[in-house]
């Protein structure tokens, strides 16, 4: 198991830092926050062209950087510790993810190119409105299109999707939806399969979510007999997609523990600032406490965080149970991180010239995405293995 | 993909000599002195200790490797509870060469047994500000006063002594380190019982107990840098040092030996695994009550398993960072916290799990009385070697830069600083 990061690893992080601290200055968050799309086409391009970053773990073959899953969370961790706001974690970390875990080779071969390149934004549709994040809790349905037995391979890939899904990040401006849905009559994990259609295609009506966390956008997305194409088996969404929901929440824990080490800098940076009672107030010892629990469980959350990439990477028996670990270690401690960055601000944290809102609120909708922390620690117990 | 294996070729050429050396010397009906001996002359007893001083100079990260050797053959290993490693630690850091050669193989042996005379009645926390009397009268140090707290006094040969030679200098300047002989008039032992009913500390007094000038360890006045590297090797060590009284498991005259050991030397200490947390036990106690089924259960037994595992890895991390000669982070004073953190979480999910039986004790408590152990032990780790919140002084101040609290006690001759009156 690897416990430290290589110098190659290292070297790449700090490139992909030196491009968000460049590109994503608190300016440029509130600019793009304030717009539908939410994210910079100009910055887009470079960070794909220059940087490749959209198919970092994307395998060469089918056109990405051939890096693996560790690298993936390299580039989260520095989103996150820059708010970047841009399409990159429903593009790359859920829908590329999905489609690597699910999609056959021709799939692969034909889907994936445009995504490592940047060209085509895709996301992940799986919640309902329910907002459930059971796998198996979708009521989306798939109806195959055309039963004749005699039909071509194409015909017998053809359905259509009826329901509707929300919480879907990214979701209004995708051009390409991986959506899961159900075989009509089935229920539970038994009958789930992943789909993939157009973002603008027939059938498809997307409404922007007003979110709570405007650097993150969601669409809420409906399906009336809408076209799509099976992606992978029928009825094989089961078995891949609890995987998939994995690999996202250890994509999302590295983004968390970036915001969270940005909260405790700020908060650090702070306290050794503002002066009150003819000193800083980083002497007073219930300023300097806080900031010691924080840096320890940004310790602990990041080496949960690290430990799961890894995990992922080798594929070890115990990925399960620590991606869920990971995830709700991760947003429990951004979550506080981000309350006692306020906190240590004084009334000035509350405003909304102050940038701790942004993290906060950032934090927020990461501890609810994908499952709230107690949910993830009821995974872990429940895969915990002796 | 880099690659990522941090097994290094040299860790396989040690491990695979240490299996050899092993199936040639490890006997089981050897006895337990005979063994240990010779484990240390061979220096896969320390291995990362100097090759002068019974070790081989290894990394620690190899030494692990080394250990790991030995448990995996079911071979005993040198003593290395409790704080006779500090003892070592100071002695090879500080010690003169008589020093090393007088303590430290019957350290290693088990012959001897030490204890950390640091905490007094007045000053615990406040280390620097402590009382006892060292005076010189032209022959010997000649000490008065008491200490407290002193784990493992009552059956303790030696014992690390911080003592005030010094009282008209600002108070960490005044101090100096000494390695005492317990075994003398001038020293008197007392067991103190403690919340969990065990006895594994003792309040110690001095009557004019003596030390000859050349076990003093470093210089007069300067004990307080000496003390230092005592306590950075307590917190570092603090999980070698919990995991007290755990026997090898196996036939032969040494484990018989070892058992014997336990049970004697080691049983004011049983409680120590306890003190942790129990951990490894919370989800077959779940299973075993039923109330694995109970999700508040399982949300607390998840708290418990994140924070413990986290800081499992962060030592990891630490560990690994070292191995590769990267400048330590602040992270590596982060342990102890965590622990104390990990053990008062158990202690809950513990106590939840148990439902009326946490009530109980003994043989009518869960686990004839483990249970309940814990719950009246956790206590402990958040205070011995340092409480919590001196160690979040510490990683604010140390680990993250930030002010010290202004100070009144540092600009002044120790004489004119307030302190306790009792004690
Ligand atoms: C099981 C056990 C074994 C021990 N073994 C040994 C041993 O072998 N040798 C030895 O020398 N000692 C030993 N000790 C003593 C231990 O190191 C001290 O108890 C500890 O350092 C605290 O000192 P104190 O008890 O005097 O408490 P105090 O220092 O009086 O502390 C009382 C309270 O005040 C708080 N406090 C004090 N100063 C500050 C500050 N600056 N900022 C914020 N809060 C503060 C403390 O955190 C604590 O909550 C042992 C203790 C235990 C429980």
């Amino acid at each position: 198991m690897q416990f430290t990061f290589s110098d190659e690893q290292e070297e790449f992080r700090l490139i992909v830092r030196r491009f968000m601290d460049d590109k994503s200055p608190t300016t440029e968050i509130r600019k793009l926050m304030d717009t539908d799309d939410g994210y910079d086409k100009a910055v887009w391009k470079q960070l794909s062209e220059e940087l490749g970053l959209p198919g970092i773990h994307i395998p060469e073959e089918y056109g990405g950087q051939g890096f693996g899953f560790i690298e993936l969370c390299i580039v989260l961790e520095e989103m996150g510790r820059a708010l970047l706001c841009a399409p990159y974690f429903s593009a790359t970390a859920l829908a590329a993810t999905a489609i690597i875990e699910a999609g056959t080779e021709e799939q692969k071969l034909a889907l994936l190119p445009d995504i490592a390149s940047g060209q085509t934004l895709a996301t992940l549709a799986f919640t309902d409105t329910t907002g459930n994040w059971e796998v198996g809790s979708t009521e989306v349905t798939a109806e195959p299109v055309g039963n004749d037995s005699q039909a071509s391979d194409s015909q017998a890939n053809s359905f259509q999707l009826k329901g509707t899904k929300s919480f879907v990040v990214d979701g209004h401006i995708a051009d390409l939806l991986v959506v899961a849905a159900r075989t009509p009559g089935t229920t539970g994990a038994y009958g789930l399969s992943l789909f993939t259609l157009p973002g603008s295609g027939n059938g498809i009506k997307r409404r922007l979510l007003k979110s709570l966390d405007p650097t993150r956008k969601l669409a809420c997305i409906e399906f009336d007999n809408a076209p799509a194409t099976l992606l992978g088996e029928l009825n094989g969404a089961g078995a891949t997609l609890p995987h998939i929901l994995n690999l996202a929440a250890v994509a999302l824990a590295s983004e968390s523990i970036g915001g969270a080490q940005k909260m405790l800098e700020s908060s650090l940076d702070y306290a050794q600032l503002r002066m009150q009672f003819g000193r800083l107030i980083g002497s007073f010892q219930a300023i300097k406490h806080k900031c010691a629990d924080m840096f320890l469980e940004v310790e602990l959350a990041r080496s949960a965080a690290y430990y799961a990439a890894a995990a992922a990477a080798e594929q070890t028996a115990d990925f399960p149970a620590v991606a869920s670990l990971s995830k709700a270690c991760a947003s429990d401690t951004y979550m506080k991180a981000a309350q006692e960055c306020i906190q240590i601000h004084g009334g000035i944290g509350f405003t909304w010239e102050n940038d701790t809102h942004l993290y906060f609120k950032r934090a927020k909708s990461s501890e609810v995405f994908l499952g709230d922390p107690n949910y993830h620690r009821d995974q872990l117990v429940l895969r915990w293995e002796n | 993909m880099t690659d990522t294996n941090t097994v290094t070729s040299s860790e396989q050429e040690i491990r695979s000599e240490v299996r050899t050396w092993l199936e040639q010397n490890w006997d089981p009906d050897s006895t337990l002195l005979a063994w240990r001996n010779k484990l240390i002359d061979s220096g896969w007893g320390v291995p990362a200790w100097p090759k002068d001083w019974h070790g081989r100079g290894l990394t620690i990260g190899l030494g692990d490797a080394v250990d790991d050797e030995l448990r995996q053959a079911g071979a005993v290993s040198v003593a290395k509870t409790g704080v006779r490693m500090l003892a070592a630690a100071t002695i090879l850091e500080h010690g003169t060469d008589m020093h090393k050669e007088k303590f430290l193989r019957q350290l290693l042996t088990g012959e001897d047994t030490w204890c950390q005379l640091f905490s007094e009645p007045g000053s615990g926390s406040d280390l620097a500000g402590l009382t006892t009397r060292a005076d010189f009268d032209g022959e010997n140090w000649i000490f008065n006063g008491q200490k407290v707290w002193t784990t493992s006094a009552h059956h303790a040969q030696y014992g690390m002594l911080l003592a005030r030679s010094n009282w008209d200098v600002p108070k960490h300047q005044g101090m100096t380190y000494f390695l005492i002989d317990m075994e003398q008039p001038g020293v008197e032992v007392r067991p103190l019982r403690q919340m969990n009913g065990h006895a594994s500390f003792n309040e110690i007094f001095f009557t004019d107990a003596k030390v000859a000038p050349e076990f003093m360890v470093n210089k007069e006045g300067v004990g307080w840098k000496v003390a230092m590297t005592t306590l950075a090797h307590e917190r570092r060590l603090a999980d070698g040092i919990r995991s007290w009284g755990r026997g090898d498991k196996g036939n032969g005259r040494v484990y018989e030996e070892q058992k014997a050991e336990i049970a004697t030397v080691m049983e004011p200490y049983k409680w120590y695994p306890q003190r942790a947390g129990r951990v490894d036990l919370l989800i077959e106690r779940a299973k075993a009550t039923g109330k694995f089924d109970d999700p508040t259960v399982r949300q607390a037994i998840g708290k418990v398993l994140i924070m413990a595992k986290a800081a499992e890895w962060t030592g990891r991390r630490v560990k690994a960072a070292h191995a590769l000669g990267r400048p330590p982070g602040a992270e590596g004073s982060l342990g102890k916290l965590a622990g104390s953190q990990v053990a008062r979480l158990a202690a809950q999910a513990h106590t939840l799990i148990a439902g009326a039986d946490a009530m109980l004790t003994n043989d009518d408590g869960a686990m004839d009385g483990l249970i309940s152990e814990i719950l009246i032990s956790v206590p402990a780790e958040s205070i011995a070697g340092g409480t919590d919140e001196i160690q979040r002084n510490i990683i604010s101040e140390r680990g993250l830069g930030m002010p010290k609290e202004p100070r009144t006690d540092v600009d002044r001759p120790f004489r004119d600083v307030p302190r306790n009156t009792v004690g």
